[in-house]
């Protein structure tokens, strides 16, 4: 259990200074233009390229079909973020048509 | 109104995060329990790194027995999206006491920014207001993954779990949805997914999320650079 202590501490240090420095320094220093753009990429990059891989080769293979739940969820799921702006709702929404499509 | 009193307002408001929350952390314990990492550790995790995709992701790479290295990378990848939320928050804080940015900073996540932005555009708050909000969506959070640490052997079924785990796409799928405003963003996204499926099946490991993210971001800059929009 030592490693997942290094983890824990490794990834609350990283969480943290994320959110801690812009707020804590912006004021006193101007971040390169270039910086802020580069930076203005990552969320939806990160996010992209989580979801992606995980939805559409679950098991290391492409699978677009029925047989893969988490692909076909995907559908509702974005359409109630983008109707509903709302995190609950699509991840209920998300999840019950996961779970629904196990049973078929 | 009383320290106290704008403390318990802020509180009351941060009402639906909690109710998001609650589930939403109990998944993430229950998943961690089911992953075979114990109590303390949910408990750890929730309390010192607090942050839902982060912490999602962490146990889904540990149970793939990622290593530590690139769990913590990819784990502050995900997260440095907060830098624009911590820039966008600093500029309604100029008041506050600096020895109150630590913690409001910490307890900074996507749905409290959003809450906390709407609030402060409608009137000024004081920190005491803000402590209340992001604290008590804190509380959620922490008991949420408790719970699911202790409970979540019930749902130790592959259906379950299988389910459970959505949850992080789910939140994830929702996330990137809010943030395609602007065509580059949805050029990016369609990069970054594409490249990262490439990487995904080709290059073993998990240094996949990280490559693509990295790639997309720089060939963004690089094409707006070129475009002379830099």
């Amino acid at each position: 259990m030592e490693r997942l202590t290094l983890v824990i501490l490794g990834c609350a240090v990283v969480t943290f200074l994320p959110r801690f420095l812009p707020m804590y320094i912006l004021t006193r220093l101007k971040i390169p233009k270039i910086v802020v753009a580069w930076l203005s990429y990552i969320p939806v990059a990160v996010l992209a390229a989580l979801v992606v891989p995980g939805i559409m080769a679950p098991e290391h293979k492409i699978n677009l079909t029925f047989t893969n739940a988490y692909f076909i969820a995907a559908f509702p799921a974005f359409f109630i973020a983008w109707r509903t702006k709302n995190m609950l709702l699509t991840v209920v929404g998300g999840m019950a048509v996961v779970f629904l499509l196990q049973y078929l | 109104m009383t320290s106290l009193q704008d403390f318990l307002a802020g509180s009351k408001k941060a009402i639906p995060i909690v109710l998001g929350y609650l589930p939403l952390g109990f998944a993430y314990g229950a998943l961690a329990s089911i992953a075979g990492i114990n109590l303390p550790y949910i408990l750890m995790m929730s309390i010192l790194v607090f942050a839902g995709s982060g912490q999602f992701i962490t146990v889904s790479m540990l149970a793939a027995g990622a290593g530590a290295f690139s769990i913590i990378l990819t784990v502050f990848l995900v997260n440095l999206r907060h830098l624009l939320m911590s820039a966008s928050l600093s500029t309604y804080l100029q008041k506050f006491p600096r020895k109150v940015l630590p913690l409001i900073s910490f307890w900074l996540t996507d749905e409290s920014f959003a809450l906390a932005t709407g609030e402060l555009q409608e009137g000024e708050k004081n920190h005491f207001f803000l402590l209340g909000l992001f604290g008590t969506a804190y509380l959620g959070w922490v008991i949420g993954g408790g719970l699911g640490g202790i409970f979540g052997g019930l749902f130790n079924s592959s259906r379950a779990a299988y389910t459970m785990e959505y949850a992080l796409y789910a939140m994830f799928i929702f996330l990137l949805v809010i943030q395609l405003k602007q065509k580059k963003f949805i050029f990016a996204a369609a990069c970054a997914g594409s490249l990262s499926l490439l990487f995904y099946l080709l290059v073993p490991g998990s240094w996949y999320i990280i490559m693509a993210t990295v790639a997309t971001a720089t060939l963004g800059v690089m094409v707006e650079k070129w475009k002379g929009l830099l």
